[in-house]
């Protein structure tokens, strides 16, 4: 059969036409796995929560970022979960869908301990002064880099193929893609250098 | 080696699926509530109407295939005209029939109970919030994935949905009905037998779809009242000095985020309300039966079961774990 197939040139053509068209569908199926949904496996982070201020004894040492937040801040799912998660934990109590009440705003520019998913993750679990409780404990690590993540896509800094383009309930603003960008004004990379108002 | 016909797995296949139906948990055939006998009702009329209606068309369909072609120019049969418009006068008045009866069962399916009792059910990705409404703000409760209904009477259900869109579906009491974000839909249930019945989520939702269902029990009228005031009550006290420092533990990790027992401070609304776990037949919206292994199993990895449950698997150690176990066999 094989054989008698090589011999016939229409045949063939036809048959390697059909194969490139099958590879075709296969090479573009490979775009549809935008991300990894871990449900059970996040990664969670073992380094040493970032250091908030640069006041120190000696030399200014290095602040490196958490990278296991990287992973975290590209990846979709995990964004969207962050904003399930937002809404579930009453962050919108003090917070309000990022405008501010209680809390300060989470969708402009403004970052007073570190517009960075680590500072933000570190800001969740640790607490800060005036107001904000820690969440140690009361959260996985991977929901605290989750809402992390949310908390830093909330003022537009998300990368494009990361921004959920849909909300899983009901939000007051619009989605994240449609959000103005805002790269962090201050608090990023060296956060703690402006004090709070 | 010898052949196996496929009709030798294929029929007890098929007769094990069939006898599933036997049984009147979940059943569309086997009514167990008006509205469900209703709709069987017309399910029957519509069946016993279309099928002679089916095979008098295939029988002339066949007789017309046979027929020999006539010449070019032949008179029309007379006879067949007036066959035709015979049948088209009794095809519209079967219609006009069915179309009443469905308008009718419609009518009764849909009507406004007298009095009725009051739930809200919110479906959630996956798994089932219900609310016992009432006038008198202490005599509301909330549960989770275990409906109680008392027979012969009527219940209205608002339908409301948290997340995306879900499917109500009691077969033995009721047809479907979609809860829809940002709109309440309702129906009324009128039970009319007691037992266990089980419902589940009808539209697909998301990735475990398949392990939303709800378990439905209806009951005497002494039964209900007995359920409602026991639901109504604070769970007890833990006894034991495990399920003390349980309860301590539940309250101050991240159980009490999404858990609420009332008369607790385990407040969190993000997942189903717990005051009287231990009550219930089911856990994880009937996923598994309700028993301190499977709960345990359930607290330690909720992924393994149901991948993509909302619930994480939070690190305890599994001492504490089962504290929170002791704690929890406790809500009853």
């Amino acid at each position: 059969m094989s054989s008698h197939c090589r011999n016939d040139p229409v045949l063939s053509n036809a048959l390697r036409a059909r194969a490139v068209a099958i590879a075709t569908v296969f090479a573009l199926l490979c775009s549809c796995q935008r991300e990894d949904r871990e449900y059970a496996s996040a990664p969670t982070s073992n380094a040493q929560p970032p250091r908030q201020s640069t006041l120190q004894p000696g030399a200014t040492a290095a602040n490196p970022a958490d990278p296991v937040g990287q992973h975290y801040q590209d990846n979709a799912f995990h964004i969207d979960e962050g904003s399930r998660l937002y809404r579930a934990y009453n962050c919108s109590g003090c917070h309000a869908n990022g405008g501010g009440g209680i809390g300060p705003a989470l969708m402009d520019a403004d970052w007073r301990y570190g517009g960075r998913i680590d500072q933000i993750h570190a800001t969740i679990l640790e607490g800060r002064p005036n107001g904000m409780p820690s969440f140690r404990g009361k959260l996985t690590d991977a929901q605290a880099w989750q809402l992390a993540a949310y908390v830093r896509a909330m003022s537009g800094n998300v990368r494009n193929d990361a921004e959920p383009s849909r909300r899983e309930g009901m939000a007051a603003t619009p989605p994240l893609d449609r959000l103005p960008k805002q790269p962090p004004r201050n608090g990023d990379p060296s956060a703690g250098t402006v004090p709070p108002p | 080696m010898m052949r196996t016909s496929p009709l030798r797995w294929l029929l007890p296949a098929v007769a094990m699926l069939a006898a599933g139906g036997c049984n009147r948990v979940q059943s569309v055939l086997l009514s167990s509530g008006d509205q469900a006998s209703a709709a069987g009702g017309i399910w029957n009329l519509m069946l016993w109407v279309c099928v002679p209606i089916y095979v008098f068309v295939l029988i002339a369909l066949a007789l017309a295939m046979r027929r020999r072609p006539t010449p070019a120019g032949t008179t029309r049969d007379r006879a067949i005209g007036r066959g035709l418009a015979a049948w088209l006068a009794l095809v519209g008045a079967l219609l006009t029939v069915l179309v009443t009866a469905s308008f009718l069962v419609d009518r009764r399916i849909n009507r406004v109970a007298v009095a009725p009792l009051q739930i809200r059910v919110t479906a959630h990705q996956w798994w089932w919030d219900i609310q016992y409404l009432d006038p008198d703000v202490s005599k509301r409760f909330s549960t989770a994935n275990e409906l109680h209904l008392p027979v012969d009477r009527d219940t209205r259900i608002e339908l409301a949905s948290a997340d995306v869109i879900h499917s109500f579906w009691v077969p033995s009491l009721s047809g479907k009905l979609d809860l829809i974000p940002g709109r309440t839909n309702a129906m009324t249930l009128t039970p009319r037998r007691v037992g266990w019945y089980r419902g589940q989520c009808a539209e697909f939702c998301g990735l475990q779809h398949a392990h939303m269902a709800l378990d439905v029990r209806v009951d005497n009228a002494a039964g209900f009242a007995a359920w409602r005031a026991q639901q109504l009550a604070a769970p007890q006290l833990p006894l034991s000095g495990a399920a003390l420092a349980g309860e301590h533990l539940f309250e101050s990790s991240a159980c009490a985020m999404c858990h609420a027992v009332a008369g607790t401070i385990a407040g969190g609304h993000g997942g189903p309300d717990l005051t009287h776990l231990a009550s219930r037949r089911m856990l994880a919206a009937g996923t598994w039966p309700m028993d301190r292994d499977h709960l345990d199993r359930w607290i330690a990895d909720p992924q393994k079961p149901k991948p993509g449950a909302l619930m994480p698997a939070v690190p305890l150690d599994p001492r504490d774990r089962a504290a929170i176990d002791d704690y929890l066999m406790g809500l009853r």
